[in-house]
């Protein structure tokens, strides 16, 4: 594991940190997009080692919490329907609809199971020919390369009881739709390594261009964000605005093109609300018409359901990096990952769970 | 409902499968509802297993059932693991365990050839252990009303008079002794049952600890509390036994060890180790002075030559475990809610 290891290690931490904390940095907002490097940042708690000049401010990169709660009541009522199995990824199945979760409805007796790539799905397809087989396809750049492939799978071995409910975003568009916003002022982003390991990096050179801000394209591990920092602290204080890869050991320009053509032979753009952050224009993938039998919204009556978000929940705040977890004032009270009351709370990737699960020592009373 | 009313944690109408995952929710629904209702001291210490005497005689008695699927996984199967799960919570209690019931409930349409497997191999565990099963119970179930085979053991033991293990023993400076690599045995089931294929088999840890556990007894007369963390992993069992003791635990992160493959593929699903489950591991509190000379004990028993010190009990954090990262920061170790669940990100 040394290709980990040495990204995790105490010495190169220590010297970027003191690169950093010599930079004479006047505050300043970057935001990590990703959800995964919210994550490391809490596990890590790398906050404890930065100039409090810089102020981390964590982004809409979590797909569970970006998925709209209208998909998640559709993804019930499909779950409900007789001689279905319903099948998702694990985090998918705690998120709250309007009135339930999957996890839910699985325990009032629906066949709802968790798998771990859509070709469970197609394995299960296979197995049960009496049953339907429904896949919550949901996520980023990331997943929908296997999300498309299980489609074409499904289409060569010609699968007649394999349905995907396509609920897939792409990042870029909502990384504009921030920056256009102008509610927070951001002055430097931590593009997402996992996306742009399938995107490239062109798309982040085209925004740090026009919005003129600096974007590194970051890892994972905790020396890939402070690298990412450093980066950024360096061109915000010499006005520069480019975009950097840092994740060079995984990110090319181009990307994984094959990954790409896979992705657009079955889905093709469409406009797409996300939760808490409203429509994104050309922000979602939605099934080609050339493959509409494997398509469940098209296949199955979905019981039309009033969605209502519980009000309560700022989680739309958090997703635009306007506020933090603990500005929630049901953080950790009335909203725990028992108890989810938004998005944020329930998935491995939400701000509102890495906050909880990774108190810092200095929140004991 | 709003804002000023909170929601009670356990207001769940349905039981659902994060209520047996190890973590705070099961730990709520044995509070509001088993120790509430059973009410008495014993139960009240919620140890592995309770400690009490019949005539002058210091008794371990402790139960637990075992419902894993796949029921043949790398490194062991169903029956084994009842065996040894059970034997296992009395070493806990520092007993020596001596006799253990088994019973079964069987769905319909099972194979009688797994089932002798199974049986078989448990008469071999049980050899090993040194108990004997002594009694026990069979139930067939309907088929679609049960998944294969579930098996319940309950085992009883003897404790020296001399041995008292209890999180209520924990001082400040006592040192914590993991016996070895984490996470074996949860990561073995999960690529077994998900038909995850990693490169190289990763196999469960599960094993007898009775020897290892009367061996350190030997060694040491300050060993304070003795754990095996299964369910809900090391972060789980320090967690218990610091909120028991009302005592503050720091571990050290690079001070735990962990087999690269099982590492491998934590890091591919997401999933923290520290929550994940062994089947032949134990933590042991011990006073610092007795440390070292019991870890060098350990080491040469090959179930433990992995051990090491990961932490110690300090002043401050009470009832808190807190952790200290590869990277020197700090934070809170805390009781996971609910079962980890691999990542899509
Ligand atoms: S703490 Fe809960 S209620 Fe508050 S924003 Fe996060 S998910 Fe929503």
């Amino acid at each position: 594991m040394k290709f980990l290891d040495e990204y995790r290690d105490a010495e190169k931490v220590k010297i970027l940190v003191d690169q950093i904390q010599s930079l004479n940095i006047p505050p300043i907002n970057i935001m990590e997009v990703c959800g995964s490097q919210t994550h490391t940042i809490l596990k890590y708690n790398l906050e404890e080692l930065l100039p409090a000049n810089i102020n981390l401010i964590h982004g809409p990169g979590c797909p569970v919490c970006v998925t709209p709660i209208g998909m998640i009541d559709k993804a019930i009522s499909l779950a409900q329907k007789k001689d279905v199995i319903f099948t998702s990824y694990g985090d998918m199945l705690r998120i709250p609809g309007s009135k339930n979760s999957l996890m839910k409805v699985k325990a009032s007796g629906a066949d709802v199971r968790m798998i771990y790539s859509p070709l469970d799905a197609i394995r299960l397809a296979k197995e049960n020919p009496d049953k339907k087989i429904i896949f919550f396809a949901i996520g980023f750049e990331t997943t929908a390369p296997a999300n498309a492939a299980s489609i074409l799978t499904a289409k060569k071995t010609k699968l007649t009881n394999f349905f995907v409910l396509s609920s897939q975003v792409l990042i870029p568009p909502a990384v504009q739709s921030l920056l256009d916003s102008d509610l927070i002022k951001l002055n430097a982003l931590l593009a997402p390594g996992h996306v742009c390991t399938v995107t490239g990096t062109k798309w982040c050179g085209e925004i740090s261009n026009h919005y003129k801000i600096p974007i590194t394209v970051t890892g994972f591990e905790p020396v890939d964000i402070l690298e990412g920092i450093l980066i950024s602290a360096k061109q915000i204080l010499s006005n520069e605005h480019d975009t950097v890869n840092q994740y060079k050991r995984v990110v090319t320009k181009d990307g994984n093109l094959k990954a790409q053509e896979t992705i657009y032979s079955v889905f093709e753009i469409c406009h797409r609300n996300w939760r808490g952050l409203g429509e994104i224009k050309n922000s979602g993938l939605r099934i080609r018409n050339e493959f509409s039998h494997f398509d469940a919204e098209k296949n199955f009556e979905i019981n039309s359901v009033t969605t209502n978000e519980d009000e309560r929940c700022i989680a739309g705040e958090i997703l635009q990096g306007l506020k933090k977890p603990n500005d929630c004032k049901l953080f950790s009270k009335d909203c725990t990952p028992t108890k989810p009351v938004g998005a944020p709370m329930v998935s491995s990737e939400g701000a509102c769970a890495a906050y909880f699960n990774y108190r810092k020592v200095n929140e004991l009373v | 409902m709003n804002m000023d009313c909170p929601i009670p944690e356990n207001e769940f109408e349905k039981i659902l499968l994060a209520h047996g995952s190890g973590g705070s929710l099961t730990g709520k629904l044995i509070q509001d509802i088993f120790i509430k209702s059973f009410n008495n001291d014993l139960l009240a210490k919620e140890h592995d297993g309770a400690v009490f005497n019949i005539d002058g005689k210091k008794l371990a008695f402790t139960t637990d059932s075992f419902v894993v699927n796949p029921i043949f996984f790398p490194g062991g199967n169903i029956g084994e693991l009842a065996v040894y799960g059970t034997v296992n919570d009395l070493a806990m209690c520092g007993a020596k365990p001596l006799y253990l019931s088994a019973s079964f409930i069987i769905e319909e349409g099972f194979e009688m050839e797994t089932l002798q497997q199974i049986v078989a191999s448990m008469k071999t565990a049980a050899d090993k252990c040194n108990v004997q099963i002594i009694t026990g119970d069979t139930k067939v179930v309907e088929k679609g009303k049960g998944d294969k085979i579930f098996i319940n053991t309950s085992g009883i033991g003897i404790v020296p008079d001399e041995v008292d293990l209890s999180p209520s023993n924990v001082k400040e400076g006592d040192k914590i002794i993991l016996s070895g690599t984490i996470a074996d045995h949860g990561i073995a089931v999960l690529s077994a049952r998900e038909n995850l294929a990693f490169q190289s088999e990763i196999k469960s840890d599960t094993a007898p600890l009775n020897d290892l556990v009367e061996v350190m007894l030997k060694v040491s007369k300050n060993i304070h509390v003795l754990r095996d963390p299964t369910r809900g992993g090391l972060a789980a069992s320090l967690n218990e036994i610091a909120s028991k003791a009302a005592a503050g635990i720091i571990i050290h992160q690079d001070k735990i060890k962990l087999k690269n493959e099982v590492k491998a593929a934590c890091e591919l699903l997401g999933l923290d180790p520290l929550y994940i489950a062994n089947e032949g591991k134990l933590i042991c509190f011990v006073t610092p002075d007795d440390a070292e000379k019991l870890l060098i004990e350990m080491r040469k028993n090959s179930l433990a030559k992995n051990s090491e010190i990961i932490g110690e009990v300090v002043n401050e954090y009470k009832g808190k475990v807190v952790l200290k990262t590869l990277i020197g920061t700090k934070r809170i170790l805390d009781l996971h809610t609910v079962e980890q669940l691999p990542r899509i990100c």
